[in-house]
């Protein structure tokens, strides 16, 4: 009723190609963005940003990214954690060995480093695909898992590869408490967000998606396979690689190498699927699913099992947590590969619809 | 030389073993085209009921403790287990993604994989169990007489290591010699002829499955035995992976070769390399071998040449 495209008319190619094309969609987000700037930090309290919004956050950064390299380019990579874990090395030493980095260069270091590193494993994707390449992304996996742990320099000599970071600060404020984080978080989520969401519109992701398709019939077409693949693993290495470093530095503080194990790589994948493949909005849904699922399940388990007279342990509702996973995962390649975005798009057309049940075009 | 002789010899033996779990990989990608990730869950799934099996039918039926008999019967239990979990994958998760590409399906079986994990350990438990095969554990020294001071062997490893090359041998019999495992072949090498001759597709997946799980009980059985039975068996999966990468996805005698390629590699590299880089490089050399192979000969050394089509 309120909500339609009559009356929208563009008058210029600017208006017509922008990412929100209906007035009330972009002031919607508007609207959302100042909520999550302004309002959340003041309402929400320590263990809402903590435990659930700054995870949301960097985890949905590192979707964002992976969804460019699985979901837009169809190249499946079973070594994000790898990506996200070389990004929060990288920070670390930058961090650690030149005096008086500012934290942003840090970051951006992190991310640049995951950029090369994902280049380097993104090679054999010119030779091989699918099934094989996903091993050579397991490759980059292992490789770093060992890199970390026993090559000293990496994490500076300290045991087990386990690092801290402590008193940082961007633009002169000191994000100690977790309302400063959460904005610092933020501000780059929404910047790295967007410029994805720009990218994958453009003639990059054009070309992404044609290799994805057919990488034989885009070559044909003219998409050079080299430049696109590789251009695809640069950009979704720095995107999760800036995520790691942001996971470690902001979220965990100190670290080991197995914060960015296979698990975490598996993790990242379950978001892009569940999320939707080839959807920027899909990354952010996915890893609000599953940042959001296991705390809700930690919480409602023992509840149900109080009712039901069988207490439930921990180990029980983990066990729960990747049954529940396992299976989700399946129904949505199943029923809905393209995940959550779809679901959310199909009822903002029928919103636009509304009231009416089919709409002429549209 | 001796203790050359020694390395090889274990890396064969663990080759062996790689190439038990690396075959489940091959039967299943050859007949379905699916890889399937699930593989390393079907072992621990499979070691996890034989175990807990064991340890529970003497407590329900009576039977001797540890004996041969209760370890039997909880064999063909588990088996029968492994079964009806081959039966339900293909009812609920391949019959729906028929024709669906290599990536989608490699998806599915990680959600699979995930299931099978916490269900059996939300069925089994999630503790260390053990198996015992009654293997003698003791190392043995060989060719004396040849080399001064012998070569030790581990028996165990060399028992398991029969047990894997028996199970192979049977495999290729009844691939090679029965009516199903032509139809199996067939399969394999091209779904919709074998259709159009009355190959019954979907009984054909479900008795690969089975025979997928057949090999993850003996593996999970014999690296049971080896590690005990706890989670990180899943993982036992990943370590062969680069084994079918090696040898070919779709080469039987490609998984074996590969099996004893890595197995040998990875204690070579271990012993002579190792030491220069900090030791554990274990884990990843057997990766950047199948990633140097996959460079050269994405096919692997045994697997039919890729043919792009547009």
């Amino acid at each position: 009723m309120f909500y339609r495209d009559n009356g929208e008319l563009k008058t210029s190619y600017g208006a017509d190609a922008q990412i929100f094309a209906l007035a009330q969609e972009r002031w919607a987000f508007i609207a959302f963005m100042v909520a999550a700037f302004a309002v959340v930090p003041l309402v929400a309290d320590a263990y809402w940003l903590r435990a659930v919004l700054i995870p949301f956050l960097v985890l949905s950064l590192a979707a964002v990214g992976l969804n460019i390299l699985v979901g837009y380019c169809g190249q499946i990579s079973l070594g994000a954690g790898a990506f996200m874990g070389i990004g929060a090395y990288a920070a670390y030493n930058l961090h650690v060995r030149i005096p008086g980095m500012p934290l942003v260069l840090s970051l951006a270091g992190g991310g640049l480093a995951a950029t090369l590193a994902g280049m380097v494993f993104g090679i054999p994707s010119l030779r091989v695909r699918g099934l094989y390449l996903a091993v050579a992304t397991l490759a980059a996996q292992f490789f770093s898992d060992w890199a970390f742990l026993r090559l000293g320099w990496l994490s500076n000599d300290s045991s087990s590869g386990s690092v801290t970071v402590s008193g940082l600060e961007a633009f002169g404020v000191r994000l100690d408490t977790p309302q400063a984080i959460y904005v610092f978080c933020l501000a780059v989520v929404t910047v790295l967000g967007l410029a994805a969401k720009n990218l994958v519109r453009g003639a990059a992701g054009r070309q992404w998606m044609a290799i994805r398709d057919m990488d034989v019939a885009a070559s044909v077409i003219g998409v050079n396979p080299v430049m696109a693949k590789l251009s695809a693993f640069a950009v979704s290495s720095f995107l999760i690689g800036s995520a790691g470093a942001l996971w470690g530095f902001m979220h965990l503080g100190s670290w080991e190498p197995s914060a960015f194990s296979i698990d975490r790589s598996f993790q990242l994948l379950f978001m892009v699927i569940i999320g939707g493949l080839g959807s920027i909005a899909g990354g952010f849904m996915g890893a609000a699913f599953i940042v959001l699922v296991p705390l809700a399940l930690n919480r409602l388990l023992p509840i149900a099992g109080d009712a039901l007279g069988m207490p439930f342990s921990t180990a029980a509702a983990s066990h729960a947590e990747s049954m529940l996973f396992g299976a989700l995962i399946v129904w949505f390649l199943i029923v809905e590969p393209h995940g959550l975005a779809r679901l959310w798009s199909l009822a903002r057309q029928r919103a636009r619809l509304w009231p009416f049940a089919h709409g002429a075009g549209a | 030389m001796g203790f050359f002789i020694e390395t090889v010899l274990g890396g064969l033996m663990a080759g062996m073993l790689y190439a038990l779990v690396g075959l489940g990989f091959v039967l299943i990608f050859k007949a379905s085209g699916v890889f399937n990730f699930a593989q390393g869950a079907m072992v621990l799934f499979a070691a996890l009921a034989l175990a807990r099996l064991a340890q529970w039918l003497p407590q329900w039926t009576g039977m001797p403790a540890n004996g041969p008999a209760a370890f039997a019967v909880a064999f063909a239990l588990a088996g029968v287990l492994m079964f009806a979990l081959a039966w339900l994958i293909e009812r609920l998760v391949l019959r729906h993604l028929v024709n669906q590409d290599g990536g989608t399906l490699l998806m599915a079986t990680l959600g699979v994989a995930y299931f099978i994990e916490g269900f059996g350990q939300s069925l089994f438990g999630s503790d260390i169990y053990k198996i015992d095969l009654g293997m003698p554990k003791d190392p043995a020294f060989v060719l004396v007489s040849v080399i001064p001071g012998g070569v030790l062997v581990n028996r165990e490893d060399f028992y398991a290591a029969l047990i894997a090359a028996a199970l192979v041998a049977a495999l290729s019999l009844f691939f090679a010699r029965t009516a199903t495992g032509r139809a199996l072949r067939a399969v394999a090498d091209d779904h919709l002829a074998a259709q159009s001759i009355g190959i019954p597709l979907r009984r054909i997946w479900v008795i690969v499955w089975c025979v997928a799980g057949v090999v993850a009980l003996v593996a999970g059985m014999i690296w049971g035995s080896k590690l005990g039975v706890q989670f990180s068996l899943a993982t036992v999966a990943l370590r062969a992976l680069p084994v079918v990468i090696l040898g070919g996805l779709t080469s039987v005698p490609g998984a074996i070769a590969g099996g004893l390629l890595v197995g040998v590699g990875e204690k070579l590299s271990e012993v002579y390399v190792g030491p220069y880089l900090g030791g554990g490089i274990e884990i990843w050399f057997a990766y950047a071998l199948a990633l140097a192979c996959l460079l050269m000969r994405p096919q692997g050394l045994f697997g039919e040449k890729i043919i792009d089509r547009v």
